[in-house]
């Protein structure tokens, strides 16, 4: 399929999910959906460095929360910026840092690449929670307006509304990266990084266009989060389920691929929705560890690449 | 006599406290043929990863082509036409074979700006390369799907992919037939009629010599003979080197 007709494809299955949504008019549907397809958009952007390029990123929540924070921030300073000029800040926020964490860290391989993304969780975080003017250790508390802008109905349909079309690009970026010069780069470098050098491949400069693509779409997705909880503090917005869930998605849907992240998010966050409601909302963190044990042992491919050897 | 395309002046390497390579000098000509030999240990792959930039020298200068290369990223010495064999084949797991020898031709030829390949012009040079090395059926295969024998192979299509001015056959004949190793060699003399200049690196004696238009052989990290091969081969200090007293 060619990109454009790919595009019309996603649109158009993003615009009769949200019509169906419309018709139910459940709020609860909406913000459970908005749920799966945040992590589409997660798993999306850490595929893009830890699937394509094989730098294995733990620090998301540190991008997330970047995002997340700048609206914070934007709406004690102007509350009526629109929501998604906040998505763009918070995008450029995060993608920033995740440039200057390129710089930093990509001279680090493996697992001590590995460590750094993680302590820079920890220190994001830690700057969070002192910073008195987006609430600190309190938190910050966001009111979202009754009545969603343009679309009219509940706010929560226009949240869903903003994810479904950062969706819609971040998997467009994703899949057309896959069909060209810089996928066949990215591979290399993950492949063999010395080799990919020798090859004439500047792994440098491919492994901070991953980290900023990736940073700053996980920024993007962190920004209506104020908007979705009301209240934003670091526990919740630096929560580990967000970079568990980000990596387990794309594990287990398979990471050689676009669609492994969306199998991956909708398999696992509808099933964790799922026992949210009907058993317990501790044990639906269960659900991830357990699936990407399973899928590391037994299928490290994921569920797209399953498919594929079949095929083959 | 004009200037040679590959310079090096007293080159030097150390890992801690282990002199790797000592004030190795050597010259090659542009369309020059030259074998290099030493014993295992030698220095030789580890002058070439000088060279292409995988390792940082510690001492003296290379130029190619006129210019220095000290500084330069090894991707920045591939564009500027240098070309390497590993001799423990690396090859890109999860590409196929085709896809090993697009990298190249996406990030070194394409590149340079001029004689760029696009779309269907990409498929059907790797198409050639694999062929020239007699991998043309198993394009689609995945390198764990090879033997080391052909592994080699790939390593050297790889290599001439970038379309290098100076190509270094890192090993690329060990473990080859006799028929392997004369297609190998025939390949390389194609490659030199191209103008290819070409540094042989190569246990197998047999292919050094029919292959070399000049020997240069090092020995525990020095130079200790450089010239016409019936000369060198004769030379006492390398009969020594190879042979013991």
């Amino acid at each position: 399929m060619g990109s454009v007709p790919f595009v019309l494809a996603l649109v158009c299955v993003a615009a009769a999910l949200f019509a169906v949504g419309r018709w139910l008019n459940i709020s609860y549907a909406f913000f459970a959906a908005y749920v799966v397809v945040q992590y589409i958009v997660l798993g999306t952007a850490w595929n893009i460095l830890g699937g394509y390029t094989g730098y294995v990123n733990f620090g998301i929540t540190a991008f997330f929360a970047l995002g997340a924070y700048s609206s914070v921030v934007l709406y004690k300073l102007v509350p009526s910026l629109p929501l998604p000029i906040m998505m763009v800040v918070g995008g450029i926020v995060a993608g920033l840092v995740g440039l200057g964490t390129g710089y930093l860290t990509l001279r680090l391989r493996g697992v001590f690449f590995s460590i750094a993304t993680l302590a820079l969780a920890v220190v994001v975080q830690t700057l969070i929670t002192n910073w008195d003017f987006v609430g600190g250790a309190r938190g910050a508390y966001v009111l979202r307006p009754r009545v969603a802008p343009l679309i009219g109905g509940d706010y929560i349909q226009y949240l869903f509304l903003l994810m479904l079309g950062l969706c819609v690009i971040v998997l467009t970026v994703a899949r057309s990266i896959e069909h060209s010069a810089l996928g066949y780069g990215f591979a290399a470098i993950r492949d063999d990084e010395g080799a990919a050098e020798a090859s004439g491949v500047p792994t440098l400069r491919l492994k901070l266009i991953a980290t900023v693509l990736s940073g700053g779409f996980m920024g993007m997705a962190g920004a209506p989060l104020p908007y979705y909880v009301t209240y934003l503090d670091p526990a919740s917005g630096f929560s580990l389920n967000y970079a568990v869930n980000a990596i387990a998605m794309p594990l287990i849907g398979g990471t050689s691929s676009w669609l492994g992240p969306v199998v991956g998010a909708v398999l696992v966050g509808g099933l964790q929705e799922y026992i949210r409601v009907t058993i317990s909302s501790a044990v639906n963190v269960l659900v991830a560890g357990v699936l990407l044990v399973v899928f590391v042992v037994l299928a490290p491919e994921g569920i797209v690449g399953l498919f594929r050897r079949r095929r083959r | 006599m004009m200037t040679p395309l590959l310079q090096i002046s007293g080159l030097g390497k150390r890992f801690g406290g282990f002199t790797a390579l000592q004030a190795i000098d050597l010259d090659v000509q542009e369309g020059e043929r030259l074998g290099l030999i030493g014993p295992n240990g030698s220095g030789k792959s580890t002058l070439v990863n000088c060279i292409c930039g995988t390792l940082r020298h510690d001492a003296g200068s290379v130029r190619f082509g006129g210019k220095t290369l000290d500084g330069l990223t090894a991707h920045q010495r591939t564009r500027g036409g240098l070309a390497r064999s590993f001799q423990l084949p690396r090859p890109f797991g999860t590409l196929s074979l085709a896809e090993n020898l697009r990298i190249p031709i996406l990030y070194a030829v394409n590149a340079r700006g001029e004689g760029g390949l696009a779309g269907s012009a990409i498929d059907a040079r790797c198409r050639d390369l694999l062929s020239e090395v007699g991998l043309a059926d198993k394009a689609h295969r995945l390198p764990r799907d090879l033997t080391q024998i052909e592994m080699r192979k790939l390593e050297l299509a790889r290599a001439m992919a970038a379309q290098p001015k100076l190509l270094f056959a890192d090993e690329v004949m060990a473990g080859l037939s006799h028929a392997e190793i004369d297609e190998i060699i025939a390949l390389l003399f194609r490659l030199n009629g191209q103008g290819v200049t070409v540094i042989m690196i190569e246990h197998i004696m047999r292919a050094v010599m029919q292959f070399s238009q000049r020997l240069a052989v090092l020995v525990a990290g020095r130079k200790i003979a450089d010239g016409k091969p019936a000369d060198v081969v004769r030379d006492a200090e390398v009969v020594r080197a190879y042979l013991g007293e």
